[in-house]
């Protein structure tokens, strides 16, 4: 059995706000399930199925399903940092291909901005067993991703301008975005010249701080077609634990090595089929060693491959992120999977803003990197189709 | 210079408190597998490698080489005032790539490739963190 075409996103919502001091963690929870199931033309009464991260609330989907009022048949509370929604939509395919359930829920909140959590969430890292090996030595979450830039570029000659390349194509599309965080065009230049935060990493290498949220809604093929509204059919689902190999990490890749392979496979498509991409952003070097291991270009000519606009939308060859990403529009939580998805399923039905819907969108990827390039991370990639309704 | 940074003591578990004793004596040690012979890192009371339960401790050379760095200009927490300063992956000539910081000289300095030995900086504790300078 494969997930290939085993289940649809029928539903998405992002939260518009970028800072939410008014509301609880758990009513953004119902704001984004109301809205997504909404979009769908479901109630709470049609889901069956919750899943969360291991961030969400008291016992996660045991507190979650009682506060939202749903009659639950299958949960999963996974927990793979910002990828974690990503690894949320096969694990509820795989679900509904078993006769689990039907209609599955997925939510995402959080208060970075305002709520006092810290970058990184609320999860308690004391316990890990790395903990005392990595806490220590002062490597800021920036650093953790600068050990992974400094390395590329000594390996492959990546330079800091092909990195601020990244951010400039997010910064072309957030220009249309009017929720976007950070809505103006940036130059490479202006990149280059903002303080330097972890060298080599500057201040507009590193995604924005969000409060936010966002809902995914999976459904059964058979509802999805009842409900006349284009949706995104499930293809390939990929998933990756990638950490540091018993002292021996490598922190010019990333788990994509291996979840892409798997999705592409599964999909029975290749890089070249795809006609958009969500890439998790959380620093421009976790976009450039992203697109290397799914295949986009060879690894380590990340750096050429987006310096001549690839990633910008519509005319770039391979167009991202065109909510302006976690770089530019949201990173919800500290967790940018939710938003990636969301575009991805935007792009696919043409309701991506205009200027950069990218024409006939018949197969997106959305990709999810969790935690961090210098540590363990979890990696998943989804391929999705265009249903039409 | 970076030589004032901060040095918090561990949380020692009964997995690793073998490496955090004998920083009390300014030894590096290292685990080692009893059966496949892979270094592990960092350490476990079994090995990762193969599943073996059999590991033995052993003083490392305590030198190696820098993998990757960065110059974090502003820490957080205990690193919040302490400036700019280089924290490094640090091959071990044993194998293992160690989180810490390159000290003893200026940031600016530092280069991947670089050979470096250690050195240890007292916790309030009396057990030491192991940081590198150049060789």
């Amino acid at each position: 059995m494969t997930l290939r075409g085993a289940a649809s996103i029928v539903g998405v919502f992002e939260h518009p706000l970028r800072e939410i001091p008014d509301s609880t963690l758990t009513e953004i929870h119902a704001d984004v399930a109301i809205g997504a199931l909404a979009d769908a033309g479901l109630t709470f009464a049609d889901v069956d199925a919750y899943f969360c991260d291991g961030e969400a609330p008291g016992l996660g989907p045991l507190s979650m399903a009682e506060y939202l009022g749903l009659r639950c048949r299958y949960a999963d509370s996974t927990e793979l940092g910002g990828s974690s929604y990503l690894a949320h939509v096969g694990h509820a395919a795989a679900a509904i291909a078993a006769g689990k359930c039907d209609v599955a829920l997925i939510t995402l909140a959080g208060k970075p901005r305002t709520g006092g959590a810290s970058p990184g969430g609320n999860r308690s890292f004391l316990a890990a067993p790395e903990a005392d090996f990595e806490l220590l030595w002062g490597a800021t979450v920036p650093a953790q991703y600068a050990l992974a830039a400094r390395r590329h570029m000594y390996e492959f000659g990546t330079t800091s301008a092909q990195l601020a390349e990244i951010k400039v194509a997010a910064s072309l599309h957030a220009q249309h975005n009017p929720d976007a965080f950070l809505r103006d065009p940036v130059t490479v230049e202006q990149v280059l010249s903002s303080p330097i935060v972890a060298d080599p990493l500057h201040r507009l290498d590193c995604c924005v701080v969000t409060d936010g949220g966002g809902a995914l809604v999976v459904v059964r093929p058979e509802i999805a077609r009842d409900l006349g509204r284009a949706s995104a059919q499930l293809l390939g689902h990929g998933e990756a634990l990638k950490h540091s190999d018993n002292g021996r990490i490598d922190v010019t890749v990333t788990g994509a090595a291996r979840s892409g392979p798997t999705a592409f496979d599964e999909a029975g498509v290749t890089p070249a089929d795809v006609d958009y991409v969500s890439i998790y952003d959380s620093f421009t070097i976790t976009v450039l060693e992203t697109i290397e291991d799914l295949g986009f270009c060879d690894k380590g000519d990340g750096g050429r491959f987006v310096s001549d606009g690839a990633l910008v939308s519509p005319a770039g060859r391979l167009p991202f992120n065109t909510d302006g990403g976690g770089l530019c529009n949201n990173h919800p939580g500290n967790r940018g999977g939710m938003t990636k998805v969301i575009e991805a399923v935007r792009q696919l039905r043409g309701e991506a803003h205009p200027a950069v819907q990218v024409p006939e969108c018949e197969i997106a990827l959305a990709h999810g990197t969790g935690a961090t390039l210098s540590g363990r991370m979890g990696s998943v990639t989804l391929l999705l189709g265009r249903a039409d309704a | 210079m970076n030589d004032a940074l901060p040095a918090q003591s561990p949380g020692v578990t009964l997995e690793t408190q073998p490496f955090w004793d004998a920083t009390r004596e300014g030894r590096l040690v290292l685990p080692r597998c009893d059966d496949c012979d892979f270094v592990i890192w960092y350490p476990r009371r079994f090995c990762p490698a193969c599943g073996s339960r059999s590991v033995s401790w052993f003083d490392a050379a305590g030198t190696g080489t820098v993998y990757t760095f960065t110059i974090v200009t502003k820490g957080g927490g205990a690193y919040r005032d302490a400036g700019p300063y280089v924290v490094a992956f640090v091959e071990l000539d044993e194998g293992p790539r160690l989180m810490t910081n390159i000290v003893e000289t200026s940031p600016e300095s530092v280069a991947v490739g670089q050979r470096v030995a250690v050195v240890f900086a007292p916790t309030d504790d009396g057990t030491a963190l192991p940081r590198f300078r150049p060789e």
